[in-house]
């Protein structure tokens, strides 16, 4: 596999070198001799200096968490000693749920765990639904479907970008990423109706084909699209500040990062080439032309170059879409899923009966379970189905990425200043209704 | 810069991997670690399924952190990445709950599905496996959490999603209804009380050994421990 | 049978019997203006409905205009807390306690289906609606709720304060009382009465086809 890499040269304004030009991130101590070293804190031990250690607490409501996380901070100064992640304040039962509804019905709950990426993770679903009753969608469908899950990547990175850079302090790009959502949002609604919690996927299809004019809204977008990346990219790429406080920092190798159970950016950018759209494709990814960005380091720096990448190249992937979308019908012809035509539905009595049994039971799928692995924004999004041939799931497991890589917290922030785990979490990039379900 | 490419151990000249189409329901290749397992561990591997194209192997419970740790370890399987780790309790009472962990293997892009078999009457526990992967500490946390099993060996096995103290049952059993045991004024009173940042676990604390030396009052939220002052 | 249109309030209401003076009136209408147009919201942003919160702050509907563009994350500086998402019961002791840590003059928002009434999440986790937990004074349905509906439940909100005796009437700033042992503040069977499931829900528990 052919790999290119692009080293980028900084200059950085800050004074805080080590002798081998290395960043200091460990506190400094002075020894009786007046030779300056760093402090080496190895887990559970005091300090010679007699100071004491504070626990602090941050959330779970709090602006950086990024939704209600809460993690206790051991400090030793500013540095921390230890760091834990307490979760589950935002637990509402989804898998409970799932086993009281039907396999169409489950679809709202799969926009409110990831909402930043509620249409690739109805889509997500609809993938292990499909294959859970042994459906093959439409080639319309196929292709529309891998437009949407890349512009839901791009709108859940342009949110991670927005609080990520309002996080370390830069409060514009919020702004402007913000206002590239607003365009989607406007496509989404346009489409399915609404702009955050589309539930625009169906077992065997979309909800609605699209609208007449869809396509030029989405070509307008991906024009101006680059433009703002470009003014961000100008903004923070090269910005000694923004440098300063994401290189070396969180550093997770690749060997930790596999262990860990990493995955989507995060394990890329520990320089693991690990997507599931090459590895596991789903939706003809395999015939597109894009690559995967990897990072080198594993440091929060290179987190945001890999999705400021990958958003890159979602518009290149995009674009391949659109000059392939066929004409055709979205829904694919199965009466034992798909609700029959209206029309049909109020002259033919098969139709009638269909329609009928669809609506009050739901559709059934064979006895059996599934797993179908997506390449969510956030990692690895898989949907666990099992099935004993009723019309409700036994089981319906959500694998949540943002869970596994959120549990690595606490190895990535460990030597690390208080300022900078702010940094760490930002990186993960979570989501906590997905991680607490 | 070296870069971990998945399907290192491929055979060079081996295709790239294509979205499936047509997968049937059952049958189909089964993953070679069946066989690989089978020729390893003999009786503790059960039987083995292929459905809709993904191998599942049922084996003894007690015996997933050996088999875990062969299949990461050996170089012919090389299963670095634990994808999931869950259970799955059957509306059936006739059926066991069943234990379900994901393996994935990135240098040979194999997916391997293990189950164990937890039959209801008996105790809910398995060995964990969380020395083999990292990444089993928070999703085995979550599996007793919402089921009840336990891990044996674990690090830390708190509840994760709910509060420590939350007395209503383990959610995804079958016999827990949907809207909880108690009324919502009950649950909600209990929530309430439970009040989880009022207190931090001794786990947290490294100075626990100094519990004695910290003044009073977090001595007192701390709880639990007396404090040897009336 | 149509609607009856909802009455304007205007900005003070002058109420005979009470004898309030000229000058507390217009004291009042002052402090009621300035209330209601710089009201520094406290987002206690839960899950989607704070992304659409957010969105509301952003430039395309822009909530400085309304003056709540200072967001307060320490409640100690805000006058309204804006629910936005659902709240597990694992939350509720924390709304509640950043509801206690707010200085009065005080208002709450309930953003969305969830935090109105537990919206969908009708099961073990969630609470039923926030006004369980802590009094709300503006419900804006939506899941999520589209910025303008939020916008219209704010400036509903600023109607409510432009018409409160804000001098000449103390009372309002109590806060309220919490039973010690079960710590609500309505009377538990009526809790359990907002949280009874009604209409479609009432199918909604089987697990069975």
């Amino acid at each position: 596999m052919a790999t290119t890499t692009r080293t980028l040269e900084v200059e950085l304004a800050t004074q805080s070198l080590g002798p081998n030009g290395e960043l200091r991130r460990v506190p400094l101590t002075a020894t009786p001799d007046g030779v300056v070293m760093p402090i080496d804190l190895p887990p559970g031990t005091e300090p010679d200096m007699g100071s004491e250690r504070m626990l602090i607490n941050i959330g779970p409501q709090h602006p950086a968490t990024h939704g209600v996380l809460r993690l206790v901070l051991e400090l030793d100064g500013e540095t921390v000693v230890r760091c834990i992640p307490h979760i589950g304040y935002l637990h509402c039962g989804f898998e409970k749920i799932g086993e009281y509804r039907q396999y169409n019905q489950i679809i709202p709950w799969t926009d409110r765990e990831d909402y930043l990426n509620s249409m690739g993770n109805n889509i997500s679903y609809a993938l292990s639904a499909e294959r859970l009753f042994g459906i093959e969608i439409t080639p319309r469908c196929t292709v529309l479907r891998v437009i949407a899950m890349e512009l839901s990547r791009i709108i859940s990175h342009l949110v991670w970008l927005g609080t990520t850079a309002i996080d370390m302090g830069a409060f514009t790009p919020f702004l402007w990423t913000f206002q590239e959502r607003e365009t989607v949002y406007n496509l989404w609604e346009s489409w399915v109706g609404a702009r955050l919690t589309t539930s625009a996927s169906r077992i065997g299809g979309m909800a609605a084909d699209l609208p007449s004019g869809w396509i030029d809204g989405l070509k307008a977008f991906l024009r101006s699209l680059p433009k703002t990346l470009d003014e961000t990219d100008r903004m923070l790429t090269r910005n000694g500040i923004w440098v300063g406080r994401t290189v070396g920092l969180g550093v997770m190798s690749a060997s930790e990062a596999i262990n860990y159970g990493l995955s989507g950016p995060m394990l890329r950018a520990s320089g693991v080439a690990y997507d599931v759209r090459k590895d596991v494709p789903y939706l003809d990814y395999e015939t597109y032309d894009w690559d995967i960005a990897v990072g080198t380091k594993g440091d929060v720096y290179d987190r945001y170059l890999v999705r400021m990448e990958e958003m890159r190249q979602s518009i290149r992937i995009i674009e391949q879409a659109l000059q392939r979308l066929p004409d055709g019908p979205i829904n694919v012809d199965d009466p034992r899923v798909i609700l029959p035509a209206k029309s049909k539905a109020t002259s033919e009595m098969e139709s009638m009966i269909h329609h009928f049994k669809l609506v009050m039971e739901g559709p059934r799928p064979p006895i059996g379970e599934c797993y179908v692995a997506t390449e969510s924004p956030k990692g690895e999004k898989g949907y666990y189905l099992v099935s004993d041939g009723t019309s409700k799931p036994v089981r319906w497991r959500i694998r949540p990425p943002a869970f596994v890589n959120l549990s690595a917290i606490s190895k990535m922030a460990e030597g690390h200043l208080l300022s900078d785990v702010i940094a760490i979490n930002a990186s993960i990039d979570i989501v906590m209704g997905e991680i607490d379900r | 810069m070296s870069v971990v490419i998945p399907g290192a151990a491929l055979p060079h000249g081996t295709p790239d991997p294509v979205t499936p189409r047509q997968i049937p329901h059952r049958g189909g290749e089964a993953n070679p670690s069946v066989e690989a397992l089978r020729a390893q561990f003999g009786e503790v591997i059960g039987r083995h399924d292929v459905m809709w194209g993904e191998t599942c192997v049922w084996i003894d419970a007690a015996r997933i952190r050996d088999v875990v740790l062969w299949l990461r370890d050996d170089p012919s399987q090389q299963y670095d990445y634990l994808v999931d780790v869950t259970a799955v309790e059957h509306r059936d009472l006739d059926l066991p709950m069943e234990m379900v962990w994901h393996l994935r293997s990135l240098p040979y892009r194999r997916f391997l599905r293990i189950k164990a078999s937890l039959p209801m009457a008996a105790e809910l526990e398995v060995p964990s496996i969380e020395p083999v992967y990292k990444a089993a500490n928070w999703l085995e946390r979550e599996v007793f959490d919402m089921f009840g099993i336990r891990f044996a060996g674990h690090s830390d096995l708190r509840r994760i999603l709910l509060w420590d103290s939350y007395a209503e049952g383990f959610p995804l059993r079958k016999d827990f209804p949907l809207r909880g045991r108690f009324s919502r004024s009950e649950q909600l009173s209990q929530a309430l009380s439970a009040n989880p940042e009022a207190k931090y676990s001794m786990e947290e604390l490294s100075i626990a050994d100094a519990f004695h030396e910290l003044p009073a009052d977090m001595r007192a939220r701390l709880g639990g421990t007396s404090t040897g002052e009336g | 049978m149509g609607l009856t249109p909802a009455t304007k309030p205007s900005l003070v209401s002058y109420d005979p019997p009470s004898q309030d003076g000229w000058v507390t009136t217009r004291l009042e209408f002052l402090v009621n203006w300035g209330r209601a147009n710089s009201l520094w919201p406290m987002p206690f942003g839960t899950a989607c409905c704070a992304i659409e919160f957010m969105a509301t702050a952003a430039s395309r509907f822009d909530l400085a205009r309304f003056g709540m563009e200072r967001m307060s994350y320490s409640p100690r500086q805000a006058d309204v807390l804006i629910c936005a998402g659902r709240v597990p019961f694992k939350l509720a002791p924390v709304i509640r306690r950043i509801y206690e840590q707010m200085p009065q003059p005080k208002w709450v928002i309930s953003m969305g289906a969830c935090a109105s009434s537990g919206g969908m999440f009708d099961n073990y986790a969630v609470v039923q609606g926030i006004d369980t937990i802590i009094p709300v004074d503006v419900y804006v349905p939506g899941c999520p709720p589209r910025p303008e509906a939020l916008i219209h439940g704010i400036m509903m909100l600023q109607d409510k304060v432009r018409q409160q005796r804000s001098i000449s009437d103390q009372q309002q700033y109590e806060e309220i009382t919490i039973d010690p042992s079960s710590r609500f503040y309505i009377p538990a069977a009526q809790i359990d009465e907002l949280s009874e499931p009604f209409g479609n829900s009432v199918h909604q528990t089987r697990s069975a086809p």
